[in-house]
């Protein structure tokens, strides 16, 4: 009988020690629990930051394990926001509606109070008509659902066409980049029924929860982003330590040989990249509540490329990787961006840190490509002393890797 | 007897250049076949057909006693249907361990959900442990395979085709880059294969293919210049004339 694979897989039992760690920790001194160490919007900050981690593990999943650079990774994350951001402004306008109508003299119809939670919803963008699109905004099941379904579905057809056609490298991830795009551009559009540039706001709001204080209600988040970073941690595990992971690293090695091993490499592509998205979209909709507001700016090709550079960052194709990567880098980046790094006074010239941190991230993104492709995560090689052999001498066969000298002599 | 793998009258051309010219083939099941011809001759490009990576522009391609069609089966159908095939240069997967590479191409379910809910189970790592043995690997199964010498990942290859309990091993240039010592002990790990399937070995090394003891088919500019014992081939002078006398 096999271990159980994490009992063989000990990085995953002590990364989801840390977290459960953490996440006591963070309760403990948040304000919601009276300490008042950390504040609320600090909580929020290490929740929405949780939510990112989920995000760069599933692009670890895609990307460093299988190969497959996907630039779409954050639109799926977007989406998710958008799904649960519907019924949260949904629901929330309609409390609102209804309580603004309970003073008329006669009652509200149905029907009026509809027409009135739609005038306030999409009055921004000049209409109170509820596009289809929102449907089924007054359902908090069916929504939820969507949070994975959208997402995965887009994947899914997105997925079937580009691989089937084996598109590969450079090429896919432009595509994945175009369908990006395209979506964004879609977003912004005031007629795509999602209210265009506005996007959906006040998600910070729970529905019925209105006497209970957003500190609170931040640490429910931050619990809710731990138990789905821990979750998605350990099927992310589950996946990539057994043979569907030799499986993927495979192809991403060597996509051509695993077919000849009769394996449907395009099968399990899609297969990762559905089940990645999905995982995306959860992520996305448990970090939008923590945000307020999900906007199509958010859904931009160039969050997607973030996604890529903290995995880059963190060392791919090992999930604690990605962990430390998104984790390090946003918060280092909204730490730059806030303003709160004090500006470096040159003489001639002022380095204003709000201006020149993507120009570092960009610097820190290629410096890691090309002197530690193993990212962050590499420095748990050094203290392990994981060592990949030191082999002496020179080749003795004709070819690259034959025995070598003091291999021979042995 | 009923061929295993019958080939006739294919060709292929890339940009006008024809590499494989009407050429027709055929093997029976448990055969040992060794294909030599001059670079460029077509051998790897024959493979190719055969598994599906180049697909001719004429010509059919018959498989097993059902008589099947290779032409319009993808390259992982045409794996499952029990063609195995080692690549002019060895690829193995590098990351990952010994083991984990036979286990890979152990005969299992192929499909994204059987390989999710896969259990090493206690058959498949005798069978795993068996050939390790016969590739000599036995004590590198927890090494990974970049880690191997060039003629052991040579081995590990041969030892992931069988594996896959194949009917038909395509073998490209087995012995390139192997210690006299390894040569022989390929040549036993191959005319062994080829008590229960049918093996065809490309090779350019005329002792290796003499150890082979088999028939064997001279290629030439994509067609065949002439069949038969090794003996019997290279007495014939057009071969002398194309290959051997260069
Ligand atoms: N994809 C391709 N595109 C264009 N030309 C090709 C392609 N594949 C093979 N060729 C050409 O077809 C011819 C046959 O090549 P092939 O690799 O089959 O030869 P070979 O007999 O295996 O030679 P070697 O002994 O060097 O391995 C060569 O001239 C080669 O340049
Ligand atoms: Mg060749």
């Amino acid at each position: 009988m096999q271990k159980s694979f994490v009992m063989r897989n000990p990085s995953t039992l002590v990364f989801l020690a840390a977290l459960a760690m953490f996440t006591i920790l963070v309760t403990v001194l948040a304000e919601g629990s009276g300490a008042g160490v950390i504040s609320t919007s600090f909580v929020k900050t290490l929740g929405k930051t949780l939510c990112l981690a989920l995000a760069a593990v599933a692009m670890d999943l895609v990307w460093g394990y299988a190969g497959i650079l996907s630039l779409g990774h954050f639109a799926f994350f977007g989406l998710g926001g958008y799904m649960i951001g519907m019924w949260l402004m949904y629901e929330r306008t309609r409390g609102i509606v209804e309580a603004s109508l309970a003073e008329a003299q006669i009652p509200p119809t149905a029907q009026e109070v509809v027409d009135a939670i739609g005038n306030q919803i999409f009055g921004v963008v000049g209409s109170s008509e509820f596009p289809i699109v929102w449907s089924f905004s007054d359902s908090l099941a069916i929504q939820l659902a969507l949070v994975v379904l959208v997402p995965g579905a887009l994947a899914a057809v997105f997925g079937w066409l580009a691989f089937r056609s084996r598109v590969t490298g450079v090429y896919l991830s432009i595509l994945t980049q175009a369908m990006t795009l395209a979506l964004a551009l879609h977003l912004f559009q005031n007629d795509s029924g999602l209210r265009g540039n506005n996007g959906l706001s006040g998600l910070q709001n729970l529905p019925g929860m209105t006497h209970v204080p957003q500190a609170t209600i931040s640490i429910w988040f931050f619990w809710g982003s731990a138990l789905a970073l821990g979750l998605g941690y350990l099927f992310a595990s589950w996946i990539v330590f057994g043979k569907f992971g030799s499986v993927i690293r495979g192809i991403r090695d060597d996509e051509a040989r695993v077919r000849f091993l009769g394996y449907p490499v395009e099968t399990y592509k899609l297969f990762l990249f559905t089940v990645t998205a999905m995982i995306a979209g959860i992520a996305g909709a448990l970090y939008y509540p923590q945000a307020g507001i999900v906007n199509p700016a958010e859904v931009a090709p160039i969050a997607s490329i973030y996604l890529a550079v903290w995995v880059a960052i963190g060392g791919r194709g090992r999930l604690y990787g990605a962990v430390i990567g998104a984790i390090f880098v946003s918060l280092v980046s909204s730490w730059f961006t806030g303003g709160q790094v004090p500006d470096v006074n040159l003489g001639f010239y002022t380095i204003k840190w709000v201006d020149w941190w993507l120009i570092v991230l960009g610097l820190s993104f290629v410096a890691v490509t090309l002197f530690a492709p193993k990212g962050i995560g590499g420095l748990v090689d050094l203290w392990a002393d994981r060592k990949s052999p030191d082999r002496h001498g020179a080749d003795l066969g004709p070819s690259e890797g034959s025995l070598q000298e003091k291999e021979a002599v042995e | 007897m009923s061929a295993l793998l019958e080939v006739s009258g294919v060709s292929v051309s890339f940009d006008g250049f024809k590499a494989i010219n009407n050429l027709s083939f055929s093997i029976g099941s448990a055969e040992l076949r060794a294909i030599i011809g001059p670079n460029g001759a077509g051998k790897t490009t024959f493979m190719d057909i055969i598994t599906g990576k180049t697909r001719p522009d004429e010509g059919r391609v018959v498989w097993g006693d059902l008589s099947r069609s290779l032409l319009d089966m993808s390259e992982a159908k045409i794996a499952q249907a029990g063609i195995g095939r080692k690549f002019q240069k060895p690829t193995v997967f590098e990351d990952q361990t010994v083991e984990e590479n036979l286990v890979m191409a152990l005969k299992n379910k192929r499909g994204p959900f059987s390989a999710l809910f896969y259990k090493r189970s206690a058959d498949d790592m005798t069978r795993v442990g068996e050939l390790a043995e016969e590739i000599n690997l036995s004590d590198r199964l927890r090494f990974k395979a970049g880690e191997l010498s060039h003629g052991q990942k040579q081995w590990l290859e041969i030892g992931m085709l069988l594996a896959q309990d194949p009917q038909l091993l395509l073998v490209d240039e087995p012995a390139a880059g192997m210690t006299p010592s390894e040569r022989e002990h390929t040549t036993a790990l191959l005319v062994e294969a080829a008590k229960t399937c049918a093996v065809v070995v490309v090779e350019h090394d005329m002792e290796f293919v003499r150890r082979l003891n088999c028939r064997v088919t001279v290629l030439h500019e994509g067609a065949v210049l002439t069949e038969g014992s090794l003996d019997h081939v290279t007495s014939n002078q057009e071969v002398i004339d194309v290959y051997l006398g260069r």
